[in-house]
């Protein structure tokens, strides 16, 4: 069973049998045919063995040879990682557009990291020192935001032998040598291998209690998810899945951004591409794509790149959890990878389950997800991998396997509603079908960090939402006319936080991001208004002499006009609302 | 010199094996002689050890296990392309049919293209206006899109899409335009009533036709998408050409890849379509785009029919997770009178955002935008209401939202097939019609624009407008 002698009998598709000998082993990468196109095994079977193939495969014929590589799928993790756009399989697409052209073309076996460019490397160790796995031992500037960590690699320790000068070094150069236990010696350099479909170890999990702040009111206030937890977003097509993707790669507090393209369109990644390299970060004032790693395979290239990529983004998000930071992974759309499960599992003639779908497809989900979480990492810090996938239901409709199986394994979960975006309500999160299990492990960060306050105000804003949908089945029967005055009062208060609070536009300046404390500002300034109309109604005054003040629209329109920075103007708009009731009052006396 | 294969083992559908063939690559294109000399063509779509199964464009009829001599080319389905392409009528595998022979070809190219790399794209900024104020008020449309017609049978898309051809302008025009026509699947009647109107607008000579009408075989309707595409990006991204790429109708080519599938004994998923539908539809979507520093672009509007005008049909569905936005015409409308008969509401255009505004269209153009959409929706409701309670027991804000719809309907969406509005027409009737609609009521425009554009009353002078016009044309 020597090297390179096995060959192709057969081919389908992206799905190829090969002959030859029974040494392969199952996910081992391959390369298939002349121009040696990369491939992974999935199925062995006495002595053929079926590859599927990452690259098309028009132009394969029976007999062109095929090599192993002898390990499984593997990328290369190193600095060069951040600033960069990948395709599925992690190979640069800048560098395929200076070596290809335009459109994409087969076997280019690119590495993922340019293994010309020098980094400012300062060791950490030096001869005589043990090494274990986790234990740092040089360090990069890799952007201006992000310092790389290089740690020593999982199942390696021992002794260094020899340690490298600090001075600027290629991921190829040898940094360090050390001597294992039982005599070998290892080679460590900027740059690991690590194989994708392996979740990287950690020494413990740890609670989630503290949220991933992304700025969007909806989000933060009322289903907020926690650094190392799951979320979902599912949404017919035009919901705005992408938007919100969007816009918590943006703003999201989290120290470095996987945002992985899978299965969609290529405008929108360039957009990306574009646009996060012109924003600054709120925190640090930089462009947005110093934290962040693309991962591009979009609807038209290969199939089975896209499966392979979400295990990619997977690996780079928690290679970077592994040296300390909290990594939030943007899975846009996951529905997209199950479906090119379903193809490639159709193309092996294997049983389908739920609509075609594999029947493996709940737990190959659950492996993704629960790859996701907040960690002491294997060198004793913490980080964290927050996953969040959006979902792409056929038809709009919740009840279909992949949104249905995503349900069991996330605790957060952002329905998007189409009736909300053809109402242009954005973000069309339905606060009735979202939910958030984190909500009580995040209580005490928020009356930490934000005031007690802002707990009651959130309870009393989810309360007064779900009355108004209660209402809102009778008035569509009756009309509002007929409704008592301080229902009437609920349904304006309602409107008032729907417009002028959940719906935040992603475009406007002051708008797309709010931090947490004007939040709670706002929700205050909408409750004291509630409050104050409650107790006129109370004393049988009709709530159109408070609309009448214009009240409800200044304050729906309060968002626009506070900027983040002076936030000292939601005193003018305390004393709009307070003179505005006191108005009515002295009317009514 | 190749071989020639006499004979065949196995015949099914469409499809044929040969067994004992050897050096032959998926994807291979090869030609199938009959004993009476006709010729076919086919293509390689499984090699297992030393047996072929081929797909047989003109389908296996009168081919016998014994009759047929298969010689295979060496490479995959390529079309000939050249400048001279333009104004020419080819069949649905890019062979002439307008009678004025062979191409001769500059260059070859594989139909099913190469993915655009997402480093190389450039992002579409440039609006296209098309005259037709639902569409540029509403759902701009954007030069290197990929916009759909939702429509169902019977109604008035093709009088759409033949409207925005003749109407539609960039502005600050550069560069040529050049349309593609790839029919799929269609009547002759609706072939013959684009060339009709490509004549019409003068455009004949920069118009390249593939036509594969309702009664040509299946196969080449799954080619045709494919050659349409190669020639629209062989004008766009090396001649410089503004290409507008009009397929019709993408029902009948999902419908084929089905039949295709089914034949070829594939794991049906949804309604019977391969799983494999999402990546094939978004192979020829995503063709649309520009790239950076070539100078043309290739703008897709294909055309499909709903069936039984469900949204949620596969085709639709999966058509609008690839696209960017989609337009959607309604039945409703239509019945009324109403042209054309775009439903507001489900339209969309993704691309907008980035394609209008100061500088653009007008500083107002998405504000109020996005207000019409809200209002809108807003009489959608109080529609209902009425529907339950009467007309009369409305609050009055919602009595003028069903006044505002009726309006809007009226006036902003009804167009003559022949009418060109400009932007600016279409912007200030927007604001005309929301005049009739309490300032209140307008969450979802700035304070500055409302006093810029919001003037109380204005649609009285909307409706005498047209009243004068009605008188003239009476």
């Amino acid at each position: 069973m020597s090297q390179g002698t096995y060959t192709i009998h057969g081919v389908n598709g992206p799905v190829v049998t090969v002959v030859g000998g029974r040494g392969l082993a199952l996910m081992d990468m391959v390369n298939v045919g002349e121009q040696g196109l990369t491939g992974e095994v999935v199925r062995v079977d006495g002595d053929a063995t079926t590859v599927q193939v990452y690259e098309d495969t028009a132009g394969l014929m029976p007999g062109q040879p095929v090599t192993s590589q002898g390990a499984p799928m593997s990328i290369e993790l190193g600095p060069g990682l951040l600033h960069n756009i990948f395709d599925g399989i992690a190979r640069p697409l800048q560098v395929i557009q200076d070596q290809a052209g335009p459109f994409i073309t087969r076997g280019l076996d690119l590495p993922t990291l340019d293994h010309s460019r020098r980094w400012q490397v300062t060791l950490a160790v030096k001869a005589g020192d043990a090494l274990e796995p986790g234990r740092l031992y040089a360090s990069c500037p890799e952007t201006e935001l992000i310092t790389h960590r290089c740690l020593t690699p999982p199942g390696l320790s021992g002794t260094v032998t020899w340690a490298a000068e600090d001075g600027a070094y290629t991921v190829e150069d040898v940094l360090v040598k050390l001597t294992d236990e039982a005599g070998q010696t290892h080679e460590l350099k900027l740059a690991q291998r690590w194989p994708i479909r392996t979740p990287r170890p950690m020494k413990a999990r740890l609670p989630i209690d503290r949220p991933l702040v992304t700025g969007q009111r909806v989000i933060d206030t009322l289903f907020p998810i926690g650094k190392g937890g799951a979320a979902a977003i599912p949404g017919p097509f035009g919901a705005g899945k992408t938007i919100t993707q969007h816009q918590l790669a943006k703003w999201s507090d989290a120290d470095i951004i996987v945002y992985l393209g899978c299965g969609e369109r290529g405008n929108e990644m360039t957009e990306a591409l574009e646009e996060f390299s012109e924003l600054l970060d709120p925190k640090s004032q930089k462009p947005l794509m110093e934290r962040t790693t693309l991962i591009a395979n979009t609807s038209n290239m290969p199939v089975a790149a896209r499966e392979a990529s979400v295990y990619t983004g997977m690996t780079i998000a928690e290679y970077y959890r592994d040296q300390g930071y909290h990594v939030a992974l943007m899975a846009d759309s996951t529905s997209r990878w199950a479906e090119a499960l379903r193809e490639i599992s159709g193309r092996l003639e294997e049983m389908p389950a739920e609509e075609g779908f594999p029947a493996y497809l709940a737990s190959r989900l659950a492996e993704f997800y629960e790859r996701a979480g907040y960690v002491e990492t294997l060198e004793g810090k913490e980080g964290s991998v927050t996953v969040i996938g959006a979902v792409s239901p056929q038809g709009g409709d919740f009840s279909e396997p992949v949104t249905q199986n995503t349900k069991r394994y996330v605790r957060t979960f952002w329905g998007l509603d189409r009736s909300l975006a053809y109402a242009r309500h954005f973000p069309s999160i339905n606060w009735l079908t979202s939910y958030s299990e984190y909500t009580d492990d995040l209580r005490p960060w928020y009356e930490e960090h934000v005031g007690r306050a802002f707990i009651t105000c959130r309870q009393r804003v989810a309360a007064l939402l779900q009355e108004e949908s209660k209402l809102m089945e009778i008035v569509k029967l009756i009309g509002a006319d007929i409704l008592p005055e301080d229902q009437k009062l609920t349904i304006e208060t309602a409107k008032l936080i729907r417009v002028g609070f959940l719906q935040q536009n992603a475009y406007h300046d002051v708008d797309t991001y709010v931090p947490l404390d004007k939040q709670l500002k706002m929700m205050e300034l909408i409750l004291r208004l509630h409050d104050g109309a409650k107790a006129l109604v109370a004393r049988s005054i009709p709530l159109s002499q408070l609309k009448a003040t214009g009240i409800f629209d200044e304050l729906a329109k309060m968002k626009y006009e506070v900027p983040n920075d002076h936030q000292e103007k939601f005193a003018e708009y305390e004393q709009a609302v307070d003179a505005a009731l006191a108005q009515v009052d002295q009317a009514n006396r | 010199m190749r071989l020639e294969y006499i004979g065949l083992s196995e015949l099914s559908g469409s499809l044929i094996a040969l067994e004992g063939v050897h050096g032959v690559g998926y994807d291979e294109m090869a030609e199938i002689t009959l004993e009476n000399g006709e010729r076919r063509s086919g293509r390689v779509i499984l090699v297992d050890g030393d047996r072929v199964v081929l797909q047989v464009f003109e389908g296996a009829k009168g081919i016998s296990l014994e009759n047929a001599r298969t010689r295979f080319i060496g490479k995959p389905m390529d079309l000939a392309l050249s400048r001279e392409m333009l104004g020419r009528v080819f069949d649905g595998t890019g062979r002439p049919i307008d009678g004025l022979g062979e191409l001769l070809p500059e260059l070859r190219r594989n139909i099913n293209g190469s993915a655009i790399n997402p480093v190389s794209r450039q992002y579409p900024r440039s609006c296209i206006l098309t005259g037709i104020s639902s569409i540029d008020g509403c759902s701009t449309l954007v030069r290197g899109q990929k916009l759909p017609i939702f429509s169902g049978s019977g109604m008035k898309h093709n009088e759409l899409a033949a409207q925005i051809v003749r109407q539609a302008k960039v502005a600050g025009e550069d560069g040529e335009f050049a349309i593609v026509f790839a029919a799929m699947g269609v009547k002759n009647d609706t072939a013959d009533f684009f060339r009709r109107n490509f004549e019409e607008a003068g455009a004949l000579q920069r118009v390249v036709m593939y036509l594969n009408l309702a009664s040509d075989p299946i196969i080449e309707r799954i080619l045709t998408p494919r050659c349409a595409l190669t020639a629209a990006e062989y004008l766009a991204f090396d001649l410089g050409y503004h290409v507008l790429v009009i397929m019709t109708d993408m029902t009948s080519y999902c419908e084929a890849l089905r039949e295709f599938s089914s034949s070829k004994g594939e794991i049906p998923s949804r309604k019977g379509f391969p799983a494999y539908l999402y990546s094939d539809l978004a192979s020829l979507y995503e063709r649309a785009g520009m790239i950076r520093g070539r100078k043309g672009s290739v703008t897709q509007m294909p055309i499909l029919t709903m069936p039984n005008d469900d949204i949620t049909h596969p085709i639709p569905d999966l058509t609008g997770y690839i696209t960017e936005g989609q337009i959607v015409l309604d039945r409703e409308m239509e019945q009324k009178g109403i042209y054309p008969p775009v439903a507001i509401l489900p339209s969309l255009s993704r691309l907008m955002k980035d394609g209008v505004g100061k500088g653009l269209t007008r500083e107002d153009h998405s504000d109020l935008s996005n207000q019409l959409f809200a209002s809108y929706s807003k009489v959608q409701e109080a529609r209902s209401l009425a529907s339950v309670i009467g007309e009369d027991e409305l609050s009055e804000v919602d009595k003028q939202y069903l006044k505002f719809g009726a309006a809007l309907e009226k006036y902003f969406i009804t167009q003559d097939p022949g009418e060109e509005r400009t932007i600016e027409q279409t912007l200030d009737m927007g604001w005309q019609l929301l005049s009739l609609l309490p300032r209140g009521e307008l969450d979802r425009v700035s304070a500055r624009l409302l006093d810029a554009y919001y003037h109380e009353g204005a649609w009285e002078k909307l409706g005498t407008e047209a009243a004068a016009q009605d008188g003239q044309e009476g």
